[in-house]
């Protein structure tokens, strides 16, 4: 029997030939990314190699009534890529080139398969990198940069992926391509490109960004600093702010996850301490060497244990070392891990932490924490053995306790991993209903019909639309 | 509901009336829309934590003075007017390379919507991705989507030194491309101003990094600059005439005549149409006057 999917993938594949992928392998595959969210269903996934490509698919999804849902590398750790509906999978790794580079100017122009890590390194040797820095730099793409508006260490002084773009290329979910933002210094209408930014795919689909790149500081000093407890780790960081010194990245790390660090790669970290500070600052280098004795002041006046400075340029990567590959040495220490993503004031930092250790016990959970301290960006990874009978339930009971205490404290749902489908039930607890009717109302400026990765973001209930466009599956497709 | 929600109401035409510096941008206001002016003054603030929370018919004086006391600064215009004002006309700072770009700086916004319901966007915190992002959206917007009754602002210390140097012969392109950071290169098409920044040994560092490319003197400020801002991108600025300043490396010059509303793609406009309906169905909020 001809099936409503056959003539779907016939009309994809006239524009795509083998580029289009439907067995069972590649949809099991794309039902999930790399959230602990399981419950997509994939349909065919387009590996689009052009503007044109994507606007084709996109039209023909639209015109046999299938929403669409841009990909990257799906590391994304909130489920926002994750298809819902069997979607068409709109895979954009294949759009990987770097089209321009002017240092002039200090933009370069790239496709959104571009790697993070890719393009700092391709500018690396004109003496400059592309700022945000998520840990999953190596993998994650500029497109979904753009996507979930980007963290990472350095984001402290730098600013999020939003503070570092200047122009996108869009393809709309009606198929129209749009150039928001523009290159000039004040582009005139609606911000429209910094709406875009974090709009997790529901806005439209990348497919060309313009980024501010930045030049290298000619002097970095990187320091190590231990203490008994977060709470001295954390108060050191409160206290640096206050001295008016803003670092380009400040990061904690708890005694598990140190330990966990060291015996992964050994890059030197005390074992015994109860939290590490890694603080970065950079800039000329007499600058930097006042700060960098000012925040070991800082630091020994609230206990600090012990003040390491690296020497040298590999003495300062075998420190980043230790922390980029943070979720890589969890991996050895437990089976699984829930990595959580809230912000809370700063002041409140040690107080949350400590609830954060509270609720993991409560909960019969194995905790460790490292973080974006100076953003206030608490990442705890809750640890356990997913093959556990009924522990997804406790992990998740844990981390909606711990959402809770960051609201609580006066913070936010998420700092840099995006709601995707993980937090959207606890939008609610941030928002009013007439504040999410107002985000709701943005998101149908650009997509009235909720075809742009629909069921995401939004609590489902709140729109229609995105029920109708999730509903809207012919019954003997993809399950 | 809040005060401001009441005087806004949900019927009739209505403007929201700060300074009045920036009046003329966007479209004359219809004359029968009533005017409203929102609250004011500086809620709460705790350079700890790098957030001030202010109401949106605050002066940017008064703000300007709270913050400096702390030994901070934000990225708002301190040109006379409203902190509400300065928000939705979006307007970034002269020295916006040293203050940041005003659409970063707003963190959360609260504002009186065309029914007449109190909307809160973003989130109190320095960092924060939990929604769409409301407040980039109202940022710019001319109070053409919804009235800001409030904002939290990101703050940033005060640099220890500050200082300002002028050259009559060097290239503002080659400064703008030589100096780590400055906060600010402007340019009038005879002489270049740079405002240098940080710890007092960097600031001399850098100005002597520019003796090779100028002859430089210490002076008090920026130039005056001329009323109208013109938008360009920031290589163009090499074939600007006439009486301008510009701001070398940002792209924005500053002249005596109004800049003429570029043209916008059809596309664009089509969402920011749909925009505008979509917050502001019977087109009460500051009618007459559009943001695109």
């Amino acid at each position: 029997m001809k099936t409503a999917d056959d003539s779907l993938l016939a009309d994809l594949k006239r524009v795509l030939g083998d580029r289009v992928r439907a067995d069972s392998a590649e949809r099991a595959l794309l039902r999930r990314d790399a959230s602990v969210f399981d419950g997509g269903s994939a349909g065919p996934t387009c590996l689009c190699e052009s503007t044109e490509e994507v606007q084709q698919v996109v039209r023909i999804a639209l015109a046999h009534g299938r929403s669409v849902v841009p990909r990257g590398a799906g590391t994304g750790l909130a489920g926002g890529a994750i298809p819902l509906g069997a979607p068409v999978i709109i895979s954009l790794s294949r759009m990987n080139r770097i089209l321009e580079v002017d240092t002039d100017s200090r933009i370069a122009w790239v496709e959104p398969g571009v790697v993070n890590l890719d393009l700092t390194k391709h500018l690396t040797p004109l003496g400059y990198h592309f700022a945000p820095d998520p840990s999953s730099q190596q993998v994650c793409t500029i497109g979904g940069n753009v996507g979930n508006n980007s963290g990472g260490p350095h984001c402290l002084a730098y600013g999020v992926t939003n503070a570092h773009i200047l122009a996108i290329e869009v393809v709309l979910a009606d198929g129209e391509i749009i150039m928001l933002g523009g290159l000039d210094a004040e582009p005139s209408g609606y911000d429209l490109r910094g709406v875009f930014i974090g709009g997790e795919g529901m806005l439209g689909i990348t497919t060309k960004v313009a980024v501010r790149i930045t030049p290298n500081p000619p002097s970095v000093r990187t320091l190590l600093l231990s203490f008994d407890t977060p709470r001295d780790a954390a108060a050191t960081v409160s206290a640096v702010i206050a001295a008016g010194i803003v670092p380009a990245a400040m990061e904690v790390m708890d005694q598990g996850i140190t330990i966990a660090v060291e015996n992964y790669v050994n890059v030197g970290y005390p074992r015994d301490a109860g939290a590490v500070l890694l603080a970065e600052v950079d800039g000329l280098p007499d600058g930097v060497d006042i700060d960098a004795q000012r925040i070991s002041d800082i630091g020994r006046q609230h206990g600090a244990t012990d003040v390491r400075q690296a020497a040298s340029d590999e003495e300062r990567m075998l420190l980043w070392k230790g922390r980029k590959t943070a979720f890589g040495a969890v991996a050895q220490i437990a089976p699984n891990y829930y990595l959580h993503d809230t912000v809370v004031p700063r002041s409140k930092l040690a107080d949350t932490l400590e609830e954060v250790y509270r609720i993991a016990d409560e909960h019969d959970l194995a905790v460790v924490n490292v973080f974006h301290a100076g953003d206030g960006n608490l990442h705890p990874l809750l640890l356990f053995n997913g093959q556990e009978p009924g522990i997804y339930d406790r992990v998740h009971a844990a981390g909606a306790k711990i959402v809770e205490a960051s609201l609580a404290a006066g913070g936010v749902l998420s700092g840099e991993h995006g709601i995707g489908v993980e937090k959207q039930p606890y939008m609610h607890q941030m928002f009013s209903e007439d504040d999410l009717d107002h985000q709701e109302r943005l998101r149908h400026a650009f997509d009235p019909a909720c075809r742009s990765n629909p069921g995401k973001v939004i609590p489902v209930g709140h729109s229609c639309a995105d029920i109708q466009s999730l509903r809207n599956v012919p019954e003997e497709v993809w399950g | 509901m809040s005060d401001f929600a009441k005087l806004v109401g949900a019927e009739g035409p209505v403007t929201v009336v700060g300074g009045r510096t920036r009046w003329h941008v966007g479209g004359k206001v219809h004359p029968d829309a009533r005017e409203v002016h929102a609250p004011s003054g500086v809620m709460s603030y705790d350079p700890a934590e790098m957030t001030v929370t202010v109401r949106a018919g605050t002066t940017t004086t008064e703000l300007t003075a709270a913050l400096t006391e702390a030994g901070q600064r934000c990225a708002l215009p301190e040109r006379g007017g409203t902190v509400g004002g300065s928000v939705v006309i979006g307007e970034n700072h002269p020295e916006v390379l040293g203050r940041g770009w005003l659409t970063s700086s707003v963190l959360q916004v609260t504002y009186i919507s065309s029914e007449g319901r109190l909307i809160r966007g973003g989130g109190p915190t320095v960092k924060n991705v939990s929604g769409f992002d409301l407040p980039r959206l109202i940022v710019g917007s001319l109070g053409t989507l919804g009235l800001v009754e409030e904002v939290i602002l990101r703050t940033n210390p005060i640099p220890p030194r500050s200082q300002w140097v002028e050259s009559h012969d060097a290239d503002p392109f080659t400064v703008a491309s030589r100096v780590l950071r400055p906060s600010a290169v402007l340019w009038n098409g005879s002489s270049t101003r740079v405002l240098l920044e940080g710890h007092t040994p960097d600031v001399a560092a850098s100005l002597n990094s520019l003796t090779s490319i100028g002859a430089w003197s210490e002076v008090d400020g920026s130039f005056d600059l001329p009323q109208h801002r013109w938008s360009f991108q920031p290589a163009e600025l090499n074939g600007c005439s006439g009486t301008f300043v510009a701001s070398i490396g940002v792209g924005t010059a500053w002249r005596d005549e109004p800049q003429p509303r570029p043209a916008l793609s059809p596309s664009v406009i089509e969402i920011s149409t749909r925009m505008k309906n979509n917050f502001d169905p019977t087109g009460r909020l500051n009618p007459g006057r559009s943001a695109f």
